[in-house]
């Protein structure tokens, strides 16, 4: 009884766009909902430097260097604000990495994709940070206070990635003819990937409503995905580059684009953890927590030394 | 791998220009107060967003009851003889 009138005031403060705050009453599917939804977004942050740590070395210049630097250093901050948000509902931070550890907690399943060249940087860049942009941009106006906090402060770091991967994309369009053929496979790649990074058609996803009913997600995956194309098409057409989708034109009747059905069934191989990377991604991540541990033991013998030394003096 | 050792949590907060208050940010972990604030140098002022930084242990932040918030501020909605809005100033006198 007690529960049910706290539910009904729970959902009139959603209505009235009131933010939840970690200290408030809150159904215990929704802090469910959301411990899973931000951990996966904290470790998609983190697990996503991989593939670009993978270009640091070989970046072409000084200048392309320094900003992967830049972007991989931002993702770091992004994951660690995500994992601040998290916590606030009552779980450790060591929980959240055992959890990814055991697989047991999933991640974005596009970083589990290799990235062969160095047109594959602008792509993700473009194509991947550009998606992830969309649907944080959406995010900022959660309804969980600490989430919509973090969303905010991510989004107006975000927005130079996509413009640096635009840039490579740029330059090498207008490049070489190898140049070229390096972008256009790059796109061919990227293109299905981060459209499926949107997740299942809302017809198949079954949290979708009850989150959108509580303001967890303020658009559905189907929204997100249409602005994403639409946008990112118009884009494409400056750099003279084909995505690989026969099907993809305007509708004059909705002014969105059409695209060809989803091959769902890569998707969830990926997601279930067959892609070529998803081994190779978490024993990377498992190796260097397990190489940190003795900086982590010396740390915190440090404070304690230095805690004693400040009370006796 | 449960033990805990990812440090303990601290509250962020900036100041953006001097004179200014300084604004919660965010939030952080690290084992002591140098290392909690080089942490927070580099996670929340990467772009020039601070002129100052205070970091404070997330334990000894004291914070009113959510709970009984309502008869907390309590004796505040009845003194509205607080605000300017309350006195009644005659037609045409100007910057009062
Ligand atoms: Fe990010
Ligand atoms: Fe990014």
């Amino acid at each position: 009884m007690e529960d049910e009138k706290k539910l009904i005031q729970f959902q009139q403060k959603i209505d009235q766009d009131i933010k939840i705050e970690p200290r408030d009453w809150m159904p215990e599917k929704y802090r469910q909902t959301l411990i899973r939804q931000i951990s996966q977004h904290a470790h998609s942050e983190i697990i996503g430097m991989q593939p670009e740590g993978n270009w640091l070395t070989r970046a072409p210049s000084l200048r392309s260097k320094k900003i992967l630097m830049a972007k991989i250093q931002d993702e770091a901050g992004h994951g660690l604000y995500l994992y601040c948000a998290a916590e606030t509902l009552g779980i450790k931070r060591e929980q959240f990495l055992q959890w990814l550890h055991e697989g047991k907690a999933k991640y974005s399943s596009v970083f589990n994709y290799p990235t062969l060249t160095w047109a594959d940087m602008g792509a993700v860049g473009w194509l991947v940070d550009g998606a992830a942009i969309v649907n944080q941009v959406s995010l900022q106006g959660t309804s969980y206070g600490p989430y919509a906090r973090a969303m905010v402060k991510i989004c107006m770091e975000e927005s130079f990635h996509q413009r640096q991967g635009f840039e490579i994309m740029v330059q090498l369009a207008n490049g070489t003819k190898e140049q070229k053929e390096m972008a256009q496979d790059a796109v061919n790649r990227w293109w299905w990937p981060s459209i499926m990074m949107f997740g299942p058609h809302d017809s198949e996803s079954a949290h979708s409503n009850q989150s959108l009913k509580w303001k967890i997600k303020r658009e559905s995956n189907d929204e997100l995905r249409q602005r994403f194309i639409d946008k990112t098409i118009e884009q494409g057409h400056h750099l003279g580059l084909i995505f690989p989708d026969p099907n993809l034109k305007l509708n004059p009747e909705t002014n969105h684009y059409d695209y060809s059905p989803i091959d769902w069934d890569e998707f969830w191989n990926v997601v279930k953890g067959n892609g070529a990377g998803n081994r190779q991604r978490l024993n990377h991540h498992i190796k260097a927590h397990e190489d940190g541990k003795w900086v982590r033991e010396a740390a915190i013998a440090y404070a304690k030394k230095s805690n004693l030394k400040q009370k006796s003096a | 791998m449960s033990d805990e050792d990812q440090g303990i949590l601290w509250e962020v907060f900036i100041q953006v220009k001097a004179g200014r208050p300084f604004k919660h940010v965010g939030s952080l972990h690290a084992y002591d107060k140098e290392m909690a604030m080089k942490a927070a140098r580099d996670l929340y002022t990467r772009r020039n967003e601070g002129n100052g930084i205070w970091i404070v242990k997330a334990e000894n932040i004291i914070s009113s009851d959510i709970n009984d918030g309502e008869s907390f501020f309590d004796p505040s909605n009845d003194k509205i003889y607080r605000h300017p809005t309350f006195y009644k100033i005659p037609d045409g006198v100007k910057h009062i």
